[in-house]
Order: C-alpha cells, then structure tokens, then sequence
C-alpha cells in the first residue's frame, strides 16, 4: 500500500484506493453518465438469439474426435482390472485411455494457493490405481462419433478392491476439523462470551438449520475442445477463470505458460460451476495421446459425477435479546462436509460477521471430512445458505419480541462493521426495506400466522435480508487502443457467462472516455488478451473498473505528452483534466479542449495503445465493504396438498452503482429465481452408504421452471459507493442471498410452521 | 440419409444411432440447436418437425427424413431476425444465451399450439370455442423449457408482445 501510495503522490490525479474516488464520480457526480446506467440491450444479443454465439463445443476442426467418460461405482479404494478390450475392439474406437497409459501430468494445485493455481481438488487426474470418490472417471474413450464413444465406454469394466469410505455427514461429523482459516478470514469470531449472554437474556431464539448439497445445472453442459500443435495447446473451453486454467494447464504439463491458449467468449451458465474440473484435464491429456484434436461433452450425469456442487450444510443459531429488542447475544456455528483434497468450507458464518449489532458474538465453523466428489463455489457460497438460517432466526426472534422483523432489524443496525470495527463504505439497507416495504405492501402482512386464506390456499408474506461481500481481485490488466478515427477497443482476458459484462464494460468505457457507445469495443474471453480476473465472487465488474482506471490514467497522460504545446491542453497534467465529448478537457475551463483524433493526427500517430494494471485493493482492507438487499415474498401454501407456490417476489438492493438497468435486473432475478429453488425444489441426493449422486440428472434435480416464477420486482437505491470504482459493488450473487429465509419466513406466516430443513417440500408441511 | 432443414435438402452420412440433435450439431453443423441434459428434460434442444415442437434429444434422426425440420437458424427471413428473437433481446429474455435456441423454437411452436385451440393442463374450460391466454396458460405451455439464468419474466414478456396477445395484467399481481 505504501509503494502505491507513493507512487500516486508523485502523479496528482491518480486514483488511490482508500484514499480518492474513482474521479468518474467527481466529474460526473451521482448522475448524469450518459451511457452509464441505461437499460441498454445486450451486444451480443442479436447473435445469441440466431444461434450464432459458438458455445466451447461448437468448434470445428479437422480429425476431430469425440470423447466419453467411464466412471468410477465406489467411494475409496483402489482398481484391481480395469478391462478395456471390448472398448478397444468397438467400432470407430481412437483409443481408450486409463491410469495405465495417460500421460504423466503433475497435479493441480487449489484454487488461490498460487497465481496460477485452479484445481478444484490437487488429487492427481487419473495417474494411478487410486479412488477417491463414487464417480471418479476410470477410462477416457476417443471415438470417430459420440455415439460410438458412448458405446465404447458403455464396455469398460473394472474390479476394486474396495477400502472404508466415509460416506456418511452423521458419521462425518463426529470428528470435526477446524480448519486455519476461511478464505483467509478466522474460522472463530468472539466479541465476549456469547454463551453467558445468551442464558441471561431476556428472549432466545436456538435453532439448528439444515440446507442440502446443491449442484450449479447451467444448461450448457461442461464441454472443451482441444487440439496440440506441437507442443502448444488450444482450448476452447466454458470457463469462469481463463487465465487461471491456462496457468494450471501450463503447470500439469509441464509447459511453458505462453504455450497455452485459452477462450471462452460464450458460456452457457457458469455459477461457480464453469472451473478447472477432470474433464479438461482429460481431453487435453488424450488429445496428446492421440495425436488428433478432441472434443468432450459431458453428459448431465458426468456434470455431476465429476464437477461438484454447494456443500451440505448444518447450522445452529442462538439469538439473544432484550426486551427492546437489542441483541445481548448473537451466535451462528455449524459444520459442512468436506474432503481433504480441497477447501471450500461454505463461508456461511460471514453474512453475521458484517449484519448486525450484537453486545457478544461468537462465530464459528468446522469442517466433516467424507470421500466425495470436492464440493466447490455455487452462487453466494456461504451467505446464500448463512442468511438462510441467520435471518429465519431472525424472524423467529422477531415473533418473540412482539416486533415487525423490519423493526427489529432496524433496532439492530450497527453503526459501524461489528466485528472488524471498519467504517461502512456505504450502507443503505434500512432504505432498501422501507422503500421495498411501501412497493410490496408489507402492511398488509397479518403478525400472526394462518390469518390469510383464499380457498385451500394460505397466504403468508416474508421477508429477509440480502447481503454480499465487495471484492476487487487484483492483478488485472486492461489495455487501451485508440484509432485514429476516435475509435476504441479495451481488452482483458475476463468473461461474461450472462452476466452482461461486455455490455455494461461497454457502457462504462463509454462514460469514463467520453465517447459514443458505438465507438467502443469490448474484447475479453481469450487468454492472448492482457490478464484478467476471475468470474467469480461478484468481483468482475469492479476489478475490471480498477483495471479501467489506470489504463485510462496512462491513456490520459501520453495523449497529453502527444498533445505538445500547440494544443490548448499545453502544461496540463492528469490531475487538471478529464475526459470528456470525445476528448481531453480542463475540468474548468470549457474553452480548454482538443480531441483524440486532433491531438493523434497533429502528432502523426495512427493508433495510440496503453496498458496498465489495477492498483490494489486498498478500499478492502480500510472499508467493511458489502451490497445488501431486502428480500420480500409472498406465498400460497395448499392445506390439502402442502404445496408452496411463490405468488409475489420483491427484491429491494443496495448495491451501488447500476451500470445497465436492465441486465442488472436480470441478474437480480436471476439470483432469486436460484433461491426460490434452494428454498422449494433443489436437492442433490447423497447416498450415505455408497457416496454416490442418486438424483444426477433434470429430472429428478428440480431447478424452477417457468410455472415456478411469479412477475418479479426489482428496485435498487443506485447510491454509488465512494469507494468502489464506477461506484459500483457486484451484483452476480446478492439476488440468491435471504432468498431461502424470506421464502420459509412466509410459508411461516402462511401455515404457523417453520421450516428449518431446505427444500421445504410438501411432505414437511403435511 | 436426406434431410429437410431450414426448407433445405441436406444430404448427410450418419450413425443410424444418432438422435435428431447430434446429427444437427455434429454431422450438419447446425450448431444453434443446444444440448443441455440428452434425455428431454430441459428442452435446449427443442426445434419444429413440420411446425411442431420436438425434443431433438428424444428423437432417432433417421426417422425425421422427408419432414420438414427448423431450427434457431431457419426462424428469421432474409437476414433479419424473427420478431420473437428481437423481442427476446429487447426484454432480455436470456442471459447466457444457451437455452435461447430451444426457447425460441418452443415458442414458435406453443403459439402454432394455441392457435389449434389446443388446452393445456391450467385450461380452466376445455369446452370454450377458444382457449382464454394468459399470462398463468404461457408459463405452463413454457415450462418444458428449463432456464438456469432465470430470464423467465422476460422470455414471458417477448412472447406476450409478439406471439400471443395477453390480459395487461398479469393475475399474479391481480392476485396480491
């Protein structure tokens, strides 16, 4: 931070994190960004609706050959045969590739260990007799078709010799560990003894909490097409982390990192889900063998035996209260499984770190180890299925107090982070319930339960808090390119799964260099692009505004420099001007301007390229940084059947500033429509005594439908943050949060029930 | 075997095991046409055999030789994109895009359904002369088509402006 800082000194007008704001707030205010913020249509819509977006499946190549998976049918233990003679003999068969003949590939590292590093397990991929989970792939099979892959592999057969396997969270849990950290936060968190407080207090609330694994189903199936030449590798991949995957591709097989290219301009869904997983690995690691360019499809149930999902998850909350209604104690401890072979612990004790004030707190969450599939990232790990038990609790405390739950949660407001003790970087979450409150028409909710019908039908209305950390990643770079026609292209290797990213990228560069939309490109999804930052964490949108922002700084000062002293901009320095119409400008002086093309053309220059590097992210580490939200809804739940239908959906945020309105909404929806599953339909089946995925397919997974969804409303506060750039904090991963609670909340005040195992499925109601 | 796509002949080897949609992805390259579960539950894969919505997944190509079969690519005339595809991006109907295709054609199709006067199983009267459209009737007709984005409101919106003529108000806000 220091050198950064010095740094900034010695160049007036430079964003410095924690210190300045993004001067695109200063010079345009709150308001008024032109392109920024309008409900602009997606680019790559037209594209999408033909057909025409090419998905990592769809690419051609000569002597293409496709591949199938056969998968492991125990838990642990090791293979004894493995036959794979009748796969060889099968028509059309390329070859078939097992522990025996694959390449020999280093491991892949965890995700976070190393810049590089994007395993979502650092188990060894198929390089010995080993098994470490029910699914674990065991033959690779490269076929001239996919059917005649899918038949071959269909032939492979084997024989374990089967070891003891934890497959079940009861057994599991018995012997917890607690792990060192929790992405690099404590796993314990005590403000005074939250035990002692709880007993004395005046009103308690101590419930455990249950939610299941989950599993991400993006539509598209996890696909890759790769090719070698030589020793360089091609991949088209459905990827959240391209430079990550290229990285740790570099490292698996031992090449040098330049050596691997790595797109994805289209991905159909990611969630979490689109990472580094098996099947990557393996088609690169056949296509070597083969010597020819292949293409791997999972099938649905491949998705699931090999890339993981959402954790279970067991949670106990313990609230204490006075009778005003401040909380004397807070408590959320619990455990999820886990292996040893990753670490992904379902950060759900971090939405009460940051939520509410509380005289003592006490935090705390261990891990079960089991031999499973590693479980991984789905949207809003953590505080999706955290806020679930947190603000269910919260509403049951509420109920004991004699308060409306909006009440409540404004008498526990803190006023500052309660356990880091950081100042809010901005924080809005009363306004997100009262305004949200008026458009829903809380007033109209009933306190007691049951008092609501129409028919068989109850009627109860719920709600909860959303939240969500703010992150910016660093080490992305953004890299500038202006054509002498006014024109500009910026690039960086980032992604856009639907998010809307080129879009709102696109709309941002607009505002922030004072050109026309039209005049602007984006370019991302391709690893030969300057480095970017993940998908992930709802962290893309304000890294690449970190990224942005220096580029920019840069861009400014050459043009200066080019400008010489015949320009009306002689002796001016970054921190004087701004961008604006096309050009550079005095801040104050109107009359002092010259535009891009004026100042390329006087200097002979046809293009003009800058490329610089976000500065880290010091707002972080000073600010307690998060989007909120107010979730409301409204169910009918059948006395006869006890079937919850979600009638009403109202979702109130907190989240900055909104770059585009209308794929902003979607992404809120998104979440919520995500949540209305975890809350009602989605469950991934474990079976306890063979560790193996029961459900792995649509049909018995049940994701919302269309008859599912109701019409529903987003409203935001568009307050930008003063600290994030753009104003911006991420949006991808707040709609899921307080989902759950807000759905069980209702069906409380519908039926008098409480639900505290998700999926609330009709046989819990009856 | 000979094939009728997006009203032209193709002519095209082929495993006689493939299913209508690989023979469209991997043989024809009409790579519009999405995967998204093989086994009709998600409906990626939905497409028009002589106007009708099908599961290409579900369906053995070779029994598809001499129908007429459309696909996300053969929905726009001349260039230019099917009022429902530009009503799909002007209410963003989608987000990754991926089940887009399948969406489209099942539109297509559900509307063709409609105008057969055919019920489904909201239909409130199955005696009327015609089916009474709203809002509840196209979420049901559409739910075969799973969207994991969650553009359900807008994909709702598109069709009701483009295709089939709804009630202004939607019933569940009536309902609240």
């Amino acid at each position: 931070m220091s050198a950064q800082s010095d740094a900034a000194a010695s160049r007036p007008g430079r964003w410095q994190p924690a210190v300045t704001q993004d001067p695109m707030l200063r010079k345009h205010g709150a308001q008024g960004h032109g392109a920024l913020g309008q409900p602009v249509s997606r680019i790559d819509g037209p594209l999408k609706v033909q057909g025409k977006a090419r998905f990592a499946a769809e690419f051609p190549y000569e002597g293409l050959c496709y591949a199938a998976l056969a998968f492991s049918t125990i838990a642990r233990g090791r293979i004894t045969a493995l036959d794979t003679t009748a796969a060889e003999a099968a028509p059309g068969v390329v070859l078939v590739m097992t522990h025996r003949n694959a390449p020999r590939m280093k491991a892949p590292s965890l995700m976070m260990s190393s810049p590089t590093a994007a395993g979502a397990s650092d188990l060894p991929v198929m390089q010995n007799d080993e098994i470490h989970w029910n699914g674990q792939p065991i033959a690779v099979v490269l076929a001239e078709t996919q059917e005649q892959a899918d038949h071959a592999a269909s032939l492979v057969t084997a024989d374990y010799a089967v070891l003891p396997a934890t497959t079940s969270f009861e057994e599991a849990k018995k012997t917890p560990r607690q792990l060192d950290n929790i992405l690099g936060q404590p796993p314990v968190v005590e403000i005074g003894d939250a035990e002692a407080a709880l007993k004395g207090a005046a009103v308690q609330v101590d419930q455990i909490y249950r939610t299941p694994r989950h599993n991400h189903n993006a539509i598209e199936l996890h696909a890759a097409t790769v090719a070698w030449t030589g020793d360089e590798l091609r991949v088209h991949d459905a990827s959240q982390l391209l430079d990550l995957t290229a990285g740790q591709l570099a490292d698996i097989f031992g090449l040098e990192a330049d050596k691997v290219r790595v797109s994805s301009p289209y991905v159909g869904g990611g969630f979490g889900g689109k990472c580094l997983w098996d099947h990557q690995i393996l088609a690169c690691a056949a296509a070597r063998l083969a010597g020819r360019p292949v293409r791997i499809m999972l099938s649905r149930e491949g998705v699931f035996r090999i890339v993981g999902g959402r954790t279970l998850t067991e949670q106990r909350v313990a609230l204490g209260a006075n009778a005003e209604g401040r909380l004397d104690a807070l408590i959320h401890t619990g455990i999820v499984a886990m292996t040893t072979h990753n670490s992904c612990p379902e950060q759900f004790t971090f939405p009460a770190r940051h939520l509410y004030a509380a005289r003592t707190i006490r935090l705390a969450q261990e891990v079960a180890d089991m031999d499973m599939l590693a479980n991984t990232f789905m949207r809003a790990p953590g505080e999706s299925v955290g806020t679930f038990a947190l603000e269910c609790a919260i509403d049951e405390l509420a109920e004991k107090l004699g308060l409306d739950p909006i009440e409540l949660r404004r008498r526990i407001e803190p006023d500052k982070d309660p356990t880091s003790g950081k100042p809010f970087s901005a924080r809005h979450l009363i306004d997100a319930y009262d305004k949200g409150a008026e458009r829903f028409g809380w007033n109209r909710r009933s306190a007691t339960p049951r008092r609501r019908r129409d028919g068989e039908w109850l009627i109860g209305m719920g709600c909860a808090t959303a939240t969500y950390p703010y992150h910016r990643f660093p080490g992305g770079a953004a890299r500038i390119r202006l054509k002498a026609d006014g024109r500009v292209t910026v690039s960086t290797a980032v992604h856009d799964m639907g998010m809307g990213t080129a879009t709102a990228q696109a709309q941002h560069i607009a505002a922030r260099l004072g050109v026309p939309l039209d005049h602007v490109t984006f370019e991302y999804g391709d690893t030969t692009l300057p480095r970017g930052v993940i998908a992930g964490g709802s962290t893309q949108t304000a890294s690449i505004g970190g990224a942005v922002i220096a580029a920019t700084e840069t861009f400014v000062e050459e043009l200066l420099k080019l400008a010489g002293n015949d320009s009306p901009l002689a002796g001016l320095s970054l921190a004087e001007v701004e961008t604006r119409d096309g050009g550079i400008g005095h801040r104050d002086d109107a009359a002092r301007f010259e535009s891009y093309e004026s100042i390329l053309r006087r200097s002979g220059r046809g293009e003009l390229v800058c490329e610089a590097e976000a500065p880290p992210p010091a707002e972080m580490e000073a600010f307690s940084m998060h989007s909120y939200g107010a979730q409301f809804c409204e169910v009918r739940v059948s006395e006869i059947t006890g079937e919850v239908r979600v009638s009403r959906f109202f979702g109130s945020f907190d989240a900055g500033r909104i770059l585009n309105a209308k794929t902003a909404t979607s992404q809120f929806k998104g979440g919520i429509i995500m949540g209305i599953g975890l809350a009602l339909t989605e469950e991934t089946n474990f079976d306890p005594r063979s560790g193996r995925i029961v459900n792995a397919s649509l049909a018995e997974y049940h994701v919302p439908v269309q008859m599912d969804v109701p019409a529903i409303e987003i409203l935001y506060t568009d307050i930008p943050d003063p600290q994030a750039p753009m104003g911006a904090r991420g949006i991808g991963e707040i709609g899921i949060t307080g989902v759950g609670a807000a759905v069980a909340n209702a069906v409380y005040n519908a039926t008098g029930k409480r639900i505290r195992d998700l999926p609330i499925t009709l046989d819990k109601l009856m | 075997m000979n094939f009728t796509i997006n009203g032209q002949s193709v002519e095209v080897e082929a495993d006689i095991r493939s299913s209508l949609l690989d023979l469209l992805r991997n043989s024809l390259g009409f790579t519009g046409t999405k995967k998204g579960c093989d086994q009709g539950a998600c409906g990626a894969c939905t497409v028009l055999v002589d106007g009708e919505r099908i599961n290409s997944c579900l369906a053995l190509a070779v029994q598809y030789q001499g129908r007429s079969i459309t696909t996300v690519e053969g929905l726009g005339s001349d260039g230019s994109l099917h009022p429902l595809q530009e009503a799909f991006v002007e209410h963003d109907g989608f987000q990754c895009g991926y089940c887009t295709p399948g969406q489209l054609c099942s539109a297509v199709g559900m509307a063709r359904e409609i105008e057969r006067n055919i019920p489904s199983v909201v239909t409130a009267n199955l005696s009327a002369d015609s089916v009474a459209i709203d809002e509840r009737e196209l979420r049901e007709r559409m739910s075969g088509n799973l969207c994991r984005c969650g553009a359900y409101n807008g994909i709702i919106e598109a069709i009701s402006e483009t295709l089939v003529k709804t009630p202004a108000t939607p019933q569940v806000r009536a309902r609240a």
